[in-house]
């Protein structure tokens, strides 16, 4: 109660006044937290979600951009569907923000029982899109698309393919090369990008369909090569690297980096936090991060970040049905 | 020789003023973090991450290392005063701790402690210093059949030898299999035994909860009841003299202090396992190994020493995968990830060539900081010892309490709570029917490593369990295993066919 006559008063209050409360951060009239903040990442330690997640901390608390700290923890258990019930049993809300992958859209939709409708979580910023590329050790001495497809071919189903979680990202990729190819690739899940990049530099498997920060380290080293991206265009930090859509399909496939509130949010929390990760967002090291790691999508909050969530439910209804994983 | 000048600049960085200071601090700190029941390294880290930004990198590194060392060490502190496991990674402590404090020794068991814990931390740091880079190839090696095989192991060195009644141990392990598998399924997402969408169950069941209940609560239970109140510890001695006799009685635990350097430091470096898992599988082979198994759980030095080692050099081992693979073996390290990317470092295969001085300097600041710990440790020893000559009766709703708070802190969920009375009162039955709680504990931390990676391999292979005979180190490490888990089974065979030839002769 108190909060909302404070904002009252400062909508009737002079333009000066209110300009002068935004200016000076902790006055009484702007929400801000007064514990830690909870910063659920929804896939395992060393993936692109978790990498993406300690970068946003790091900024956060090197910029001082909040007064508490952020606390990550992961939740990777069960294709997201963990960390989707802890945010949305999460006591309070208002000090409880999540970043997500696309198992955001793919895991209630696997799993309705869960009780997750993904439109009640607060947009709070969509910070980036991330890429996929097919990668393969340098020892397998495959080089382009077509060689892939006449090993992964001649190999059936002793081919594996590494990937996170159960019908996620990584096994919609596999689901997809196999549909349009012919082949017969084998899907083992992994609890996160990062094991499944040393999986494959260990050459415990054949093939992955990694994010560039997953792999970049092990692709600058030599072990692995990356043969083919999931995109519309070249990425700008894999020039020689052709597209799905230069082999004959018309096909790209993104992954929103995206940060969200817990169900239940109360707007003036919401307001903060949106303000907060764009800050993240202009900073000088998020922008670096972004063309390092050669990541697409501009920033999105409110309103049209919950369209963009529709839209992909859709595309994911579509290709989970396909792909025989709900009816 | 390069690498050499690498570390002595970066001991020579750790001992400037400032950074002596940070480390006490940070040692001082990390003890009383790590002694606390629920928090642990993790914690002490990441709560203090961002208090690092206020100095120079160099010394905000200096200050975690001497939290994390810190933190290792104060989590034996509670384990062996309290019998309530002050951190994880402490949680095999108390088997043999508890039982050693309530026998008056609890300055040699934490003298013990703190010996086990310098003697793990220096060995990882020498081996991790010579080896590092072949020993990161050693981690890729390890593919999911192989992990497993090595999980197999460990749940074998629990039955095998195990000088408890091996129905009851088996009874024990399937209890904590069981408990391990509540919750997500780790790889489809659907929900398992979560008893009629009870949602506390959804997270699983969190081992702190179990080990907290089964060893705090389960142990003050136990207590009440076997000495009706009466008990006070007054045999704990506080002299100068006192500890310095418990160091040289220390060396008796040589055996377990040296498998656990070495076993805890392999373990750390797998980055599926860590220092939970390294120290209690040092516990049990250490047990297996020796001529008395049934002195373990009764205050065997070496129950102390081999966990304690193992604990500090598995967390110096997890630091191998995190720098050369990117890949944390631990989650404290994943927080010390967090903060090496904010200093613009990119761990990785490529950060020993590229930031050579700062991989051996960090190093560096390993040994400094594990020396302080030991240092800072011993001083302290007297203040907790003194903690114990409070009567019974004022030391047992301590230890509800903070039972209590510690078990709340895990995941901070009330359910736990609950959950962890329940485990108590559930332990002190089983104790009363003489049943062995440590394998419960074990496979509830081993179950969630050991199920998805039986699962992979067994996916690779199209459902053939030969995977696990056919590779090269798995082969050998699931045969060692199965051999040990069938052991007592031989055992009874040759003693039933014993009696026979003996007449002849």
């Amino acid at each position: 109660m108190a909060i909302s006559r404070r904002h009252i008063l400062g909508i009737a209050g002079a333009l000066g006044v209110t300009a002068m409360v935004a200016g000076l951060p902790g006055t009484a009239a702007a929400w801000e937290p007064n514990k830690p903040i909870d910063f659920i990442i929804m896939a395992g330690k060393g993936g692109g979600a978790d990498k993406m997640a300690r970068l946003m901390q790091a900024i956060i608390e090197q910029e001082k951009l909040s007064s508490k700290p952020l606390v990550p923890v992961n939740k990777s258990g069960g294709s997201g569907a963990e960390a989707l019930i802890a945010a949305k049993s999460a006591s309070d809300p208002d000090h409880t923000i999540m970043v997500t992958l696309n198992s955001f859209f793919t895991t209630p939709l696997r799993q309705p029982k869960l009780g997750i409708d993904i439109m009640e979580f607060a947009p709070v910023g969509r910070m980036a899109e991330d890429t996929f590329l097919l990668w393969v050790h340098k020892d397998s001495g495959i080089k382009t698309f077509e060689e892939f497809l006449t090993k992964a071919k001649a190999d059936g189903n002793k081919w594996v393919m590494g990937g996170t979680g159960k019908a996620q990202e990584d096994e919609l990729l596999t689901e997809f090369l196999n549909n349009n190819f012919g082949l017969k690739i084998k899907y083992v899940p992994y609890k996160g990008g990062g094991e499944v990049a040393k999986q494959l530099a260990g050459k415990q498997l054949n093939s992955t369909v990694n994010n560039p920060s997953e792999a970049l380290g092990f692709y600058e080293s030599g072990d692995v090569v990356p043969i083919l991206s999931f995109t519309a265009e070249r990425l700008p930090l894999f020039p020689n690297v052709p597209t799905m859509k230069e082999k004959g399909k018309d096909f790209a496939y993104g992954m929103q980096r995206a940060v969200v509130g817990a169900p239940g949010m109360s707007a003036d929390a919401l307001k903060y936090y949106e303000n907060l990760f764009s800050k993240v967002y202009k900073s000088a090291k998020w922008q670096a991060y972004r063309k390092k790691q050669s990541l697409f999508g501009d920033e999105l909050n409110g309103d049209p970040l919950k369209a963009y969530w529709k839209e992909q439910v859709d595309r994911h209804r579509k290709m989970l049905v396909d792909m025989g994983a709900i009816k | 020789m390069e690498i050499l000048g690498h570390l002595s600049d970066g001991i020579f960085t750790a001992l400037e003023p400032l950074n002596i200071a940070l480390m006490l601090v940070g040692v001082a700190l990390g003890l009383f973090i790590g002694a606390m029941p629920g928090l642990g390294s993790v914690n002490g880290v990441a709560i203090l991450l961002p208090a690092t930004f206020l100095v120079p990198p160099t010394s905000a590194m200096i200050f975690l290392a001497a939290i994390y060392y810190g933190a290792m060490y104060g989590g034996a502190i509670s384990s062996i005063t309290l019998g309530i496991p002050g951190a994880s990674t402490a949680v095999a402590t108390t088997f043999d701790g508890r039982p050693m404090a309530l026998k008056g020794r609890a300055d040699l068991a934490l003298v013990t402690a703190a010996v086990a814990s310098f003697v793990g931390g220096t060995v990882a740091n020498v081996l991790f210093t010579a080896f590092a880079p072949p020993l990161a190839q050693v981690a890729l090696d390890f593919g999911d059949p192989e992990i497993f095989a090595l999980m197999l192991l460990a749940f074998a060195t629990f039955i095998g030898l195990g000088g408890d009644d091996i129905p009851k141990t088996l009874f024990s392990i399937c209890f904590g299999l069981v408990m391990a598998a509540v919750g997500l399924d780790i790889m489809t997402g659907e929900p398992r035994l979560v008893f009629g969408d009870i949602t506390g169950f959804m997270h699983g069941i969190n081992f702190l909860v179990l080990a907290i209940g089964v060893y705090g609560i389960g142990e003050m239970l136990w207590t009440i009841d076997s000495t009706r109140g009466e008990m006070t510890m007054t045999g704990a001695v506080l002299t100068v003299r006192g500890i310095l006799r418990a160091i040289k009685e220390t060396a008796k635990g040589w055996r377990g202090m040296t498998i656990g350097s070495f076993l805890g430091f392999f373990v750390g470096i797998l980055p599926a396992a860590g220092a939970t898992p390294g120290s209690l599988m040092s516990y049990g082979i250490t047990k297996m190994l020796d001529k008395h198994p049934e002195s373990y759980g009764k205050g065997n030095i070496n129950g102390i020493s081999a966990p304690e080692s193992a604990n500090n050099s598995a967390s110096t081992g997890a630091m191998l995968p995190m720098l050369t693979l990117g890949i944390p073996g631990s989650p404290t390290t994943a927080i010390l990830l967090g903060g090496m990317v904010i200093w613009g470092l990119q761990p990785g295969p490529l950060l020993f060539a590229n930031q050579t001085e700062f991989v051996w300097g960090l190093v560096g600041w390993f040994y400094i900081s594990n020396f302080f710990a030991l240092i800072v440790n011993l001083a302290f020893i007297p203040l907790f010892i003194w903690m114990l000559r409070m009567p019974f009766t004022v030391l047992a709703p301590m230890i509800f309490v903070l039972s209590i708070v510690g078990g709340f802190a895990a995941t901070q969920d009330m359910h736990d709570i609950w959950l962890m009375l329940l485990f108590g009162i559930g332990a002190y039955l089983l104790r009363k029917l003489d049943y062995p709680v440590a394998p419960a504990v074990l496979a509830i931390v081993l179950g969630p490593i050991a199920e998805p990676k039986l699962r992979q391999s067994l996916l690779f292979s199209s459902g053939d369990p030969m995977i696990f005979l056919e590779r090269p180190i798995a082969g050998p490490i699931t045969v060692i295993a199965i051999f040990l888990i069938l052991l007592p089974l031989f055992n009874l065979i040759w003693k039933k066919m014993k009696p026979k030839p003996a007449p002849s002769l």
